[in-house]
């Protein structure tokens, strides 16, 4: 039981930083104005949310297996499949939670609009210096928002990993499959434990965020 | 028409600007204060943006000879020697009074003409130094922006409109503060504004706009220094009397008149 608690932690914890790192440029690149290339850019990145989470798996589960083109030039290295695997839950839940990264940051970038990093060249602030400088700090609430969401969101995750994962000890047997593990064997104590646990767990990164948050402001100069 | 290396401010730009063409011929002396009035929408404030590089528009565009656009060139904001100080102040929320004088201040490689110890003596921050920009009301705001406009060093001080949203009090003393910076420091200025009597309190000339184009300032209804003197030459000595009188019942006081 332990053992999927901290697969959980480790598989939310290793997504969210993906995941940070990877739709930061995505969302900056969103956030600028211009054509309809880029809203279907953003329907893409969104797709996520609508899509049943084992429509995702399947395709996933197609896209890391050891017959999809994606996975030829890992066959280099030995990989044959990526399914089945903490790597594959990894590629799935970066894929899944996409979109509760990508939007809140978005959002920031644009609620920043185009004056401060007016200002900043008025400041001698190359666009790079403006963008790390200024931009990044001033979108910080946007990265808190999306590393709280990520982290839930893949934390909570069910389908996608079913699909993808199946539930290997150690390896994908995730918190929220041993819950239904559990459950289909009725051992319903066990799973009240892991249910209970994650209810007090989902307060308290919300109610830390919150007062996070709020204490971000006050330690504002 | 103008010389390459034409010595002032020369700007010759065109491009569209909502309803109406942009087509401005400018040239100003680098030197002292320079009014560019108009009705709202005419176009002040696209080309002070066009001057300090944040917009671009066609034309040309230099400053004391060195070329800041052409066909061919565009100098990129962040190269150009100006402070400009926006509407609203634009102080950054995530640091200091401190860090918003610092932030051009480090930046600069222009040689150090005014220290930070100044620019705080200069416009009376001392007191503001470790505030949060969002704690101040809105005449210091636009006082530490000034502030962070003069510490990059600039060679040119765009000012758009820096006190249109400032309360009376605090408008008059910031207007004070402008007067000594332009007195003691060697600065030239762009001052857009729409209110005569700012204009009047600081301006060594004034360029009039409308619709996108530099209009003659006495067309606009507005008389530059020398303009007011020559049709005073021309008025007979009860004439000016008479006019004094009214100037005086109207509130209006004798006092040091803009150096020109």
């Amino acid at each position: 039981m332990e053992d999927a608690v901290w697969l959980s932690a480790k598989l939310a914890a290793v997504t969210t930083a993906v995941l940070l790192v990877l739709a930061t440029p995505l969302a900056w690149w969103l956030s600028r104005r211009g054509s309809w290339v880029k809203e279907a850019v953003a329907a893409i990145a969104a797709m996520p949310i609508v899509l049943p989470p084992t429509v995702l798996g399947f395709y996933l589960l197609i896209a890391l297996g050891p017959h999809s083109p994606l996975m030829a030039p890992l066959q280099v290295f030995g990989v044959r499949t990526l399914a089945f695997t903490f790597t594959g839950l990894v590629v799935g839940s970066v894929v899944y939670s996409l979109p509760f990264a990508v939007q809140p940051l978005r959002a920031a970038f644009e609620a920043i609009g185009e004056r401060p990093l007016e200002v900043a060249a008025s400041l001698r602030a190359s666009p790079l210096d403006a963008l790390l400088n200024v931009e990044l700090p001033l979108a910080r609430r946007g990265f808190f928002t999306a590393a709280i969401l990520v982290f839930a969101h893949t934390v909570g995750e069910f389908g996608v990993v079913l699909m993808i994962g199946g539930a290997i000890p150690k390896e994908t047997e995730v918190l929220s499959i041993k819950i239904y593990e559990f459950v289909e064997a009725s051992q319903y104590a066990d799973a009240h434990r892991l249910a209970a646990g994650m209810l007090a767990f989902a307060f308290l990164v919300v109610l830390a965020t919150l007062l996070v948050g709020r204490g971000l402001e006050r330690l504002r100069p | 028409m103008t010389a390459p290396d034409a010595p002032g401010i020369e700007a010759s730009l065109r491009g569209r600007l909502g309803d109406f063409e942009l087509a401005v011929e400018l040239s100003a002396p680098a030197s002292g204060v320079t009014a560019l009035v108009g009705p709202s929408g005419c176009g002040k404030t696209t080309l002070l943006r066009c001057l300090s590089g944040v917009c671009r528009l066609e034309g040309r565009v230099s400053f004391n000879g060195q070329v800041w656009q052409d066909g061919r060139a565009f100098v990129a904001p962040h190269r150009r020697p100006v402070g400009y100080v926006f509407q609203e102040a634009s102080l950054f929320p995530h640091l200091s009074v401190r860090g918003n004088l610092d932030f051009g201040l480090r930046r600069t490689r222009a040689a150090p003409r005014l220290s930070l110890d100044e620019a705080v003596d200069l416009l009376d921050l001392a007191r503001l130094l470790h505030r949060n920009p969002a704690k101040l009301s809105g005449g210091e705001r636009q006082r530490v922006a000034i502030a962070r406009a003069l510490l990059v060093q600039p060679e040119l001080l765009l000012l758009d409109e820096p006190v249109s949203s400032v309360d009376a009090a605090n408008k008059a003393e910031i207007l004070g503060h402008l007067e000594r910076i332009n007195a003691q420091l060697a600065v030239p200025m762009i001052y857009v504004s729409h209110d005569p009597a700012e204009v009047a309190r600081l301006a060594h000339r004034v360029l009039a706009m409308e619709a996108g184009q530099i209009v003659p300032a006495a067309k606009a209804g507005v008389l530059t220094q020398a303009d007011a003197l020559a049709a005073v030459d021309r008025l007979s000595p009860d004439e000016v009397k008479a006019l004094a009188a009214a100037a005086l019942q109207a509130g209006l006081k004798p006092g040091p008149t803009a150096g020109a």
